[in-house]
Order: C-alpha cells, then sequence, then structure tokens
C-alpha cells in the first residue's frame, strides 16, 4: 500500500527521484555513464545529484554515515584494521592486515595499509584510508624537501613530529588516522605512534586498530629484544593473523615489511586464511584446531 | 568489569575469574569469590550485571544439589551445562532476566574427561577449550589460540593462565589486581594461590 501510494504522491523522496529523473530526461541511464558528453547540471534549471535508486534514499545512506557519533563528520570511513610495529636488535618489523570496511561491509580485502613514504620511512594506516594515504604521501613530499634543504635525511622523529603538528592544527575538523611513522635514522630504528588527536609517543612496540587487543595478545608474549630477524618476522606475522581470526573488521591478507639500515624491504603478502590452514611455506598452520590435532584432554586411567 | 578465564589441560580444568567487586569508580571489595563450587566435580565462574551474578549462581547451586539429593547421583558436567543454559534462556525471555555470563568447568568421573562450558547471558552455550568472559577476552583469546595445549600439565596450564593474567595487567587500564583460581580434575575442587 505504502509503495502504491508513494508512486502517485506529489511529495517525499520517490516523487523527488522521479522529478529528477523527467529533468534529466533519462529512465535507467545515469548522467556517470554519458562521461565527458554530458552538460552535467549547468544545462538544466534546477540542479540535481545522484540518488540511491531504492526505496528509502535517506534510510540507504545512514547505513554509511556516523552522524550520531560526530555530527560534524558524516560519512562512516574504513574504522577496522589491525597494523603494528616494533623494534628489535635486527631493526624495526611492520606488520599490517589488508581489509577495508564501512559498517559491516566489507569494501575490500587488498588495500595498502603500509605507505611507503621514502625508501627509509613506514608509514601505517588505520582510520580515515584518504586521510593517512593523503596526509603520509604529503609527509613524503616534505621530507623530500627537508633533504634538499638540508642535504641530510630526515629523522624519524622530526618527520613524525612534522605529521603530529599537521594533524593537530587539524583538531576537532573530523580527521581519523592512528599511524606508526617507522624508519631508520641517524639514531638507529625508531617507531613513533602519532594519531589525529595529536598524540605523538616514540617506543618500540606499538599495535593500532580495532584488532590491536588480539595482536597484542600474540604480540607481547613473544616479544624480546634479542629476537632474530627470521622470529621477529614470524612474530609480526604470526600477531597479525591473531587479529585477522578473532577480529570481524580485521583480515583477508598481511603485508610484511622489514626495515634496516639500508632502508625497508617488503617481505611479503601472505593470506590469513592460507596461514590458518597450512602456515606460510606450508609449515603448519597457525590455527588452534590444526596446531593441536590429535590431541585430548581426557585422561583415563592407563 | 568482570574478567574471568578457564582452559583444560590433561585430565584437569582452571577456572579464575578477578576478586573485584566495583561499584560506579570505587572498588567495594578486593576479595570477592566469583568462582562457585556446584558439586564435587563442577565449577561456574559467573560475571554480569551486579546482583543478579550472586543470585543465579545460588539458585543454580541450590537446584544442582537437589537434583543431587533426589536421584542420589549428581548431573554430569555435560549436563549441568545444559541445564543451566535452558535456565538463562527461559529467563532472557522473562520480565526481568538475569544479565549473568559464564564459564562452567567439570570433570567428568565416568569419561574421564575434563569440560568446560562457555555460556552468556543471552543463553549460548558453547564447549570451548578455554574461554574467557569480560575486557580480558580481547587479549586473552588470541593467545590462547597460540599457547594453549590440551595435553597441557597441571603447572603447564597455570603458566598459561598467567600468561593471560599478565597481558591483561599490562595492556587493560581497568586491570584488576587480584584474581582467585579453581581446579577441578579426578579428585574433585580445590582453590589454589597462584
Amino acid at each position: 500500500m505504502n509503495v502504491f501510494a508513494s508512486r502517485f504522491s506529489a511529495t517525499g523522496y520517490a516523487s523527488e527521484l522521479r522529478k529528477a529523473r523527467e529533468i534529466s530526461g533519462d529512465e535507467d541511464v545515469s548522467d556517470v555513464m554519458w562521461g565527458s558528453e554530458g552538460f552535467g547540471n549547468l544545462a538544466k534549471e534546477i540542479p540535481t545529484f545522484a540518488i540511491p535508486s531504492v526505496p528509502d534514499p535517506a534510510a540507504f545512506l545512514r547505513l554509511h554515515t556516523d552522524d550520531h557519533a560526530d555530527p560534524s563528520c558524516r560519512i562512516k570511513i574504513k574504522h577496522g584494521t589491525t597494523t603494528l610495529a616494533f623494534r628489535y636488535k635486527g631493526g624495526v618489523i611492520v606488520a599490517v592486515d589488508s581489509r577495508a570496511t564501512a559498517g559491516s561491509y566489507v569494501a575490500s580485502g587488498t588495500v595498502k595499509k603500509v605507505i611507503e613514504i621514502n625508501p627509509y620511512l613506514l608509514g601505517t594506516m588505520a582510520g580515515g584510508a584518504a586521510d593517512c594515504q593523503y596526509w603520509e604521501t604529503f609527509l613524503g613530499i616534505e621530507c623530500r624537501l627537508h633533504e634538499l634543504r638540508n642535504r641530510e635525511r630526515i629523522s624519524v622523529a622530526a618527520a613524525s613530529k612534522f605529521l603530529s603538528n599537521l594533524v593537530y592544527s587539524y583538531k576537532g575538523m573530523g580527521l581519523s588516522m592512528g599511524t606508526m611513522i617507522c624508519g631508520w635514522d641517524k639514531t638507529g630504528p625508531t617507531i613513533f605512534y602519532v594519531d589525529s588527536d595529536g598524540t605523538r609517543l616514540k617506543g618500540d612496540l606499538f599495535s593500532v586498530g580495532s584488532g590491536s587487543t588480539f595482536a597484542y595478545g600474540v604480540l607481547d608474549q613473544g616479544y624480546h629484544w634479542d629476537l632474530t630477524d627470521e622470529e621477529a618476522l614470524e612474530l609480526g606475522r604470526r600477531s597479525i593473523y591473531a587479529a585477522g581470526h578473532r577480529d570481524a573488521f580485521s583480515g583477508n591478507t598481511i603485508n610484511l615489511y622489514h626495515v634496516q639500515e639500508d632502508g625497508w624491504k617488503f617481505i611479503g603478502n601472505y593470506d590469513v586464511s592460507e596461514m590458518h590452514y597450512n602456515g606460510p611455506g606450508g609449515k603448519g598452520g597457525y590455527g588452534y584446531d590444526i596446531r593441536v590435532e590429535g590431541r585430548t584432554s581426557a585422561n583415563p586411567p592407563s | 568489569m568482570d574478567i574471568s578465564f578457564a582452559l583444560t589441560g590433561k585430565g584437569f580444568v582452571i577456572v579464575a575469574a578477578d576478586t573485584t567487586a566495583a561499584r560506579s569508580i570505587v572498588k567495594m571489595k578486593l576479595d570477592e569469590d566469583k568462582i562457585k563450587v556446584l558439586s564435587p566435580h563442577l565449577l561456574m565462574a559467573f560475571s554480569g550485571e551486579p546482583g543478579d551474578t550472586v543470585q543465579f549462581a545460588e539458585y543454580v547451586e541450590r537446584n544442582i544439589r537437589l537434583y543431587q539429593i533426589r536421584n542420589t547421583y549428581a548431573l554430569r558436567p555435560s549436563s549441568a551445562a545444559s541445564w543451566i543454559r535452558r535456565t538463562l534462556a527461559d529467563s532472557i525471555r522473562s520480565r526481568k532476566p538475569y544479565a549473568v555470563n559464564l564459564l562452567v568447568g567439570g570433570y567428568d568421573t565416568s569419561t574421564h574427561t575434563p569440560s568446560l562450558y562457555w555460556v552468556d547471558y543471552l543463553g549460548t552455550q558453547a564447549s570451548v577449550p578455554f574461554g574467557a568472559h569480560g575486557y580480558g577476552s580481547y587479549f586473552a583469546l588470541s593467545l590462547l589460540d597460540r599457547y594453549h595445549n590440551p595435553e597441557a600439565t597441571l603447572e603447564e596450564g597455570l603458566d598459561t593462565l598467567r600468561r593471560c593474567i599478565d597481558e591483561v595487567s599490562k595492556r587493560l587500564i581497568v586491570a584488576p589486581g587480584k584474581y582467585k583460581v579453581k581446579i577441578v580434575d579426578k579428585d574433585g575442587v580445590r582453590e589454589i594461590e597462584l
């Protein structure tokens, strides 16, 4: 009944949508499909914009907004993530997952959450994907300018401070980023945690994102300074797997990086399911059921 | 805010729960026992809405005892857990439900099998090798995925439990100070100091 009535009503979203279609003179072909041929809204008397072709566009869009949390920031952006970085005697390990979610929707499973700022600096991405990507690329530009002006590579401390001051100047305007700036400078391997609140922390071990608690659980227990390179890479990979397994908003694949004196090196991309069942190189899966297969707690008297 | 952990090992179950009773921002009591001994081979850690928790735990305790008196034998852990789950499932569909989460650990003396059930206030039940409730679960579950061994000795099992507690103490802002730890195995229930 409601649907029937709305077809003939003169007010409401359905009629707005109908009017919009009449004005643009097409039924099913959207403006986008005309590419550069169309004149857009300029050629028409009333400006219009695309409306989702669903019964209630406002309700549909509400799925992708977060206006109760922050009325001034209405687009709900990618939030679920797990990223980690830690310092040890052999350098810095950076490991991240690759899932992007918008609410409960897995928007992508192949996101690059490590941003290669320059050959000696890596930034990780948690929070708003666009914010991290844009500002860390921008940071890369500023780092290069620093090199040209001072004939010297920027320190990790200075680069992270630049970013932290920059995001602090936008405080309260809806920026959302939680990032780790990792690299090797004169002082050796270094990690700084920087977020959009303006927090900047130097440390040996950080994990950021919705899956961070799960990653910390494995990371803290396996971490010590004298890890070998092999052990360190395994720990980074294993920790992101743990988060990918337990956190619904993290997963798909793991990207692993190693930073040494001569700059960062990409180690590899690992599928979380593959790690669950077979492990890296098929050397035994990380999954609990796979790891303890055949063992039992039953204790009958022999 | 309550935190509870439980894990199985070769022929035993360890159940641990923090001992703080808090109201608002104040710790009202530091040595509250949140693990009920339901029968000679059955333990239950409970957490959730203050008031509901103890009321529900005592209700379960008395009914498990009543069953034993009527039938001269005790319910097995799996049956006890099913009865408890059903009680919560009925409760959630009533006017005033119990908001209580449980870890039920028991040792089945006829099959010599330790068993652990994770039960929440909605009436979800799962038989698990290890389980946790509260904020602790966010740190402990990934750790237990990594370190739990179903064939662990008691000492190894306690080491794994210490890892969980240490991790929570390290990372959780509102981490509780003390835990009570109880064990159930073929010899029955006992409490130990960690």
